[in-house]
């Protein structure tokens, strides 16, 4: 995607995201920042999936474990008595990075459905983990007695704060994954995506680049995990459900891959969508299947090819 | 102990077919056409719905399945014409994003045509009962005929693939699409009939577990997963890594949750042993799985690419 | 792009119906349940008892009545935002749902928290029921340990000596078999977790042939219960008796069929019940909806009129207090004859053993044998501190 238009979409997303409490207000109906700021916590998964999917062509199919994990570090040191909203994101990022390093190194042997299918594999032995964690209530899951807290308050207890925050971590994560892409690194990654053995030529070991991205993205979508935990205020391993997994693929796809701010798109989509059609009728998920397969067969590349073509653009 | 033991391998056995059954169709559409097809496993529930009503409807769960299986060839016809006829020069992506939708609309029909309720169909007369094993154990004769079709079921597809002029195109599509068509020979139309080909094996599955298994909106779902392991662990587009595939992962999961257990307690104090056995024995598979790729990163069979 | 930020617009636009502030003079009921995917028989049931219930009342508490039917998908983070949507966007007062526990653990709160009362036709969680019990949350149906309670004390009273335990391996499984020992202790032949969803009991079914136990005690909830129910008839396993809670109920039955006549099940309540009110229900029910009613049904149906007893009783909902009073009074002709709920607003009621039979009309249903547990409070309520 030309990168004048990228940012143009990226500004007009968050802008409009930015003035939605403001809409809201005037609409009268608060309830519409509860439905943003779940999107918004979506979206930055759906981000992270892009990082590895998108420019490094690591199609995960487990990347709801690090939304459980992120979930699980509120409810874990919650009950442990420490609420801060940093050190939740903290815990989240300790439980996702060696569970990234070590699952990812195995699966990067594999290349193609057989990553897909390791990372599923991976994914699938942390939900019965915490299925089977009688502690933390197992299937059941807990309930969050409070949100985290922010500087000691319970400011996030204020749907209006807890949705500024989830946009703010949104964009910083947006801004952090378009220094990657853009940097030596990015570059090396979607290298590798191309062509391994031409960069394993040039002197590039792919491994440790892709295991970096793999492990930064894993982050990434742990703090969505934490954001997600804080609004829904209830923690449990249907999270991580291969079903997740496999919703934050579809999100990545239909925005179109491998342009980060088409991820955030994907998940807007995706999830008023659903929203909007379970309203209207109980059989919703016909309208949304037929809706995914007409977006693929009349575009190439997601949402965004769509819109391209539409535009008249390239 | 030993002879409870063969009879669990003799289950394993039989799980592991019918998961072959399942995967047969799955594995064909993958490694042929080299298309990531979700909806296989709403397609083997069509089959499990279509057989409750054909046997219904005539009053034999024999003639049911006759009828079943032309059906779901045209079903997967029709599904070839209008979605994925469009998608086989599209990326993977491309097509695990239809064939979600797919399997969206089409779990949404089920319910919409035959009610959330799950269903059932009878077991014919002369395949109900169980014959005697082994002094109080008893095998369920149903449970032999599917082992038996599951059994032909390889045999058939090994010797069309190997031993036919279809399968030669077959093999030789798979390998260079270009090349085939270049000689002349209709690529698109095989390709209509592999596809057509593994819908009727889907539905043929799902018809065949309709008497044993709950027939309801979520079994195609529970089963594609597995599906997947089946053909991923055997390597993709291998009928042979299927099939062992398939047999491994019956015998791992039905023999390693019972005697995994037993198993720990010589290792660890039976309290914890429970424990942990009930922790791992729903990770069994994945974990079979993640080691066999760690070691094999394209499954028992499979070709490095 | 400009295209999609209008979809955006136009997407929120529509999203952001009117807000509907809370009125004194309309009764908004909420109905959450989990109405698509695998289990969407059961919250079809409760839904059905209480539209049922609702049409035949008309006027709920004799109040203008709204009632917004939401899925909540099984799906616990949904569940939240649908609750709060319920609550907070359309103002319903009171919320009936869920059918799963670990949706009630996500739903109960944003319910409670926002002023109005959960009311649930099916989960009964063993927090909600001790600790964590909730002056704005009732049970209509039962502690989710009781009916396993009461196979426990059936196959006590019946002098077995060796029964095989069997449950998927997930926090309700692991309950259940506690609630069967709570009540059962004699000696255990075997215990074991399955897997979630599993599709193949036969080597379990080899266990238990081998170790030919006095019993069989079974909680496989949904398609599993199917699966297990149709392949132990299979393995010609029938000369065991089979007891079982949640495993074998007119929402599996269709199913299971043949397989599971002469199956026992731990209940509070069965189509045949004794009393005029469930006969008219249970009549009603088959007339509308063509099948025979679960419990959820029965459940869903004494939920609308518990609401319409105690809004009457209250004179309205303006005083939230009055309303819950009038809740814990519960005067209404229940399909289950006595109902009166305890101090942890769960009810007290009786207990049965049922099995399955077929009727004269080929419809397959559980049937009361006899009663096991007379006014029967569950084991948390002495844990409740209700405030």
């Amino acid at each position: 995607m030309n990168p004048r238009i990228r940012n143009i979409a990226a500004l007009v997303v968050f802008g409009s995201f930015a003035i939605l409490p403001l809409l809201a207000q005037v609409l009268g109906d608060s309830f519409l920042i509860v439905v943003a700021t779940r999107i918004l916590a979506f979206a930055i998964a759906a981000l992270a999936l892009d990082l590895i999917l998108g420019y490094g062509g690591m199609v995960s199919f487990g990347h709801a474990a690090y939304l459980g994990l992120g979930a699980y570090s509120v409810a874990m040191l919650s009950r442990a008595g420490i609420t801060d909203l940093g050190l939740h994101l903290l815990g989240g990022i300790a439980m996702a990075t060696p569970f990234a390093l070590i699952t990812g190194a195995i699966s990067l042997r594999t290349r193609g459905v057989y990553f897909i299918m390791i990372t599923l594999a991976f994914a699938q032995m942390a939900y019965f983990f915490f299925v089977s964690l009688s502690a933390y209530g197992g299937d059941d899951g807990v309930t969050l007695a409070a949100r985290s807290t922010l500087l000691g308050q319970p400011l996030l207890e204020n749907d209006t704060t807890l949705f500024y925050a989830t946009l703010a971590l949104l964009i910083a994560a947006y801004l952090l994954a378009l220094r990657i892409t853009g940097s030596r690194f990015g570059r090396v990654l979607t290298g590798t995506r191309e062509n391994p053995l031409r960069m394993q030529a040039i002197g590039f070991s792919p491994f440790p680049y892709q295991l970096t991205a793999y492990v930064i993205s894993g982050c990434i979508a742990s703090v969505a995990g934490v954001m997600l935990a804080n609004q829904t205020e209830f923690v449990s391993p249907a999270l991580m459900n291969w079903h997740r997994s496999g919703e934050l693929i579809v999100m990545v796809v239909l925005g179109g891959i491998g342009n980060l701010i088409g991820a955030v798109g994907g998940a807007v989509i995706a999830l008023l969508l659903e929203e909007w059609l379970s309203r209207m009728s109980e059989h919703w998920p016909l309208f949304f299947g037929l809706f995914l397969v007409i977006v693929v067969l009349a575009s190439r590349d997601g949402i965004s090819g769509l819109i391209r073509r539409i535009g008249g653009g390239k | 102990m030993t002879n409870l033991f063969l009879l669990q391998l003799l289950n394993g056995l039989q799980f592991g077919v019918l998961l072959f059954l399942i995967a047969a169709g799955l594995t064909l559409v993958f490694g042929i056409m080299d298309f990531v097809n979700l909806a296989h496993g709403v397609i083997y529930m069509v089959g499990a719905y279509l057989v409750v009503t054909f046997a219904a409807m005539t009053g034999s769960y024999g003639l049911g399945l006759l009828l079943t299986l032309p059906a779901t060839l045209a079903v997967g016809l029709v599904l070839e014409f209008l979605v994925f006829r469009h998608l086989y020069d599209r990326s993977h992506l491309d097509q695990v994003l239809a064939t979600f939708g797919l399997v969206m609309i089409i779990s949404e029909a089920v319910e919409i045509i035959w009610g959330a309720a799950p269903l059932t169909v009878p077991i014919p007369q002369i395949l109900s009962g169980s014959v005697p094993l082994l002094g109080p154990l008893r095998y369920p004769v149903f449970r032999l005929a599917i082992i038996a079709a599951g059994l032909l079921t390889a045999l058939g597809l090994w010797f069309v693939i190997s031993r036919t002029r279809i399968g030669m195109q077959l093999r030789a599509g798979a390998s260079n699409r270009a090349m085939l068509s270049a000689l002349g020979i209709d690529v698109r139309r095989l390709f209509t009939m592999i596809f057509a080909f593994g819908a009727m094996l889907a539905g043929f599955a799902g018809a065949m577990v309709a008497p044993i298994l709950a027939v309801d909106p979520g079994m195609g779902e529970s089963v594609l997963i597995l599906a997947f392991v089946v053909i991923v662990i055997g390597g993709i587009g291998s009928i042979k890594g299927a099939f062992a595939g398939a047999l491994i992962v019956g015998i791992v999961d039905t023999v390693g949750r019972i005697f995994g257990p037993i198993a720990l307690k010589a290792v660890m104090d039976p309290a914890a042993a429970a424990q942990a056995g009930r922790v791992l024995a729903p990770m069994l598979v994945y974990i079979l799985m993640a080691v066999i790729l760690a070691l094999r990163p394209a499954g028992l069979f499979g070709q490095r690419t | 792009m400009t295209r999609k930020i209008l979809t955006l617009l136009a997407a929120s636009t529509i999203l952001a119906g009117p807000a509907a502030a809370q009125d004194d003079d309309t009764l908004t009921i909420g109905v959450l349940l989990t109405l698509s995917g695998p289990a969407a028989v059961l919250g079809e049931m409760a839904r059905d008892g209480f539209q049922l219930a609702a049409d035949e009342i008309g006027e709920i508490g004799g109040m203008k009545t709204e009632i917004i039917i939401a899925d909540d998908e099984q799906k616990p983070d949904i569940a939240a935002n649908k609750a709060r949507e319920l609550v907070e966007r359309d103002g319903a007062d009171i919320v009936i749902g869920p059918i799963f526990s670990n949706i009630a653990g996500a739903i109960v709160k944003p319910v409670t928290d926002a002023g109005a009362i959960l009311i649930s036709p099916n989960a009964g969680p063993s927090n909600l029921a001790g600790a964590e019990c909730n002056k704005a949350f009732f049970s209509v149906s039962y502690q989710n340990d009781q009916n396993h309670e009461v196979m426990g004390a059936y196959a006590k009273e019946q002098g077995y000596d060796n029964v095989f335990l069997i449950a998927p391996n997930y926090q309700a499984g692991k309950d259940s078999l506690a609630g069967f020992k709570h009540s059962y202790d004699g000696g255990v032949a075997g215990e074991v977790f399955t897997q979630l969803g599993q599709l193949d009991f036969s080597a379990e079914l080899a266990q238990i042939a081998a170790m030919q136990p006095d019993a069989v005690f079974a909680f496989m909830p949904g398609g599993m219960g199917v699966n297990l129910v149709k392949q132990y008839r299979q393995a010609g396993l029938e000369s065991i008796p089979f007891l079982s809670a949640f495993t074998v109920d007119e929402s599996t039955l269709p199913a299971q069929q043949d397989a599971a006549v002469g199956f026992f099940s731990g209940t509070n309540w069965a189509p045949d019940l004794d009393t005029p009110e469930n006969t008219a229900f249970v009549t009603a029910f088959e007339e509308k909806f063509g099948k025979v009613p679960a419990s959820y049904a029965a459940h869903g149906y004494d939920a609308a009129r518990l609401i319409d007893a105690a809004v009457r009783a209250a004179g309205g909902i303006g005083d939230k207090d009055a309303l819950i009073a009038a809740l814990e009074g519960a005067q209404f002709a229940s399909v289950r004859g006595d109902f009166a709920f305890g101090a942890n607003h769960f009810p007290v009621q009786d207990f049965y053993l049922a099995e399955v039979v077929k009727r004269d009309d080929g419809q397959f249903a559980t049937s009361i044998v006899k009663p096991i547990f007379q006014d029967y409070a569950d084991n948390y309520v002495a844990e409740c501190q209700m405030n």
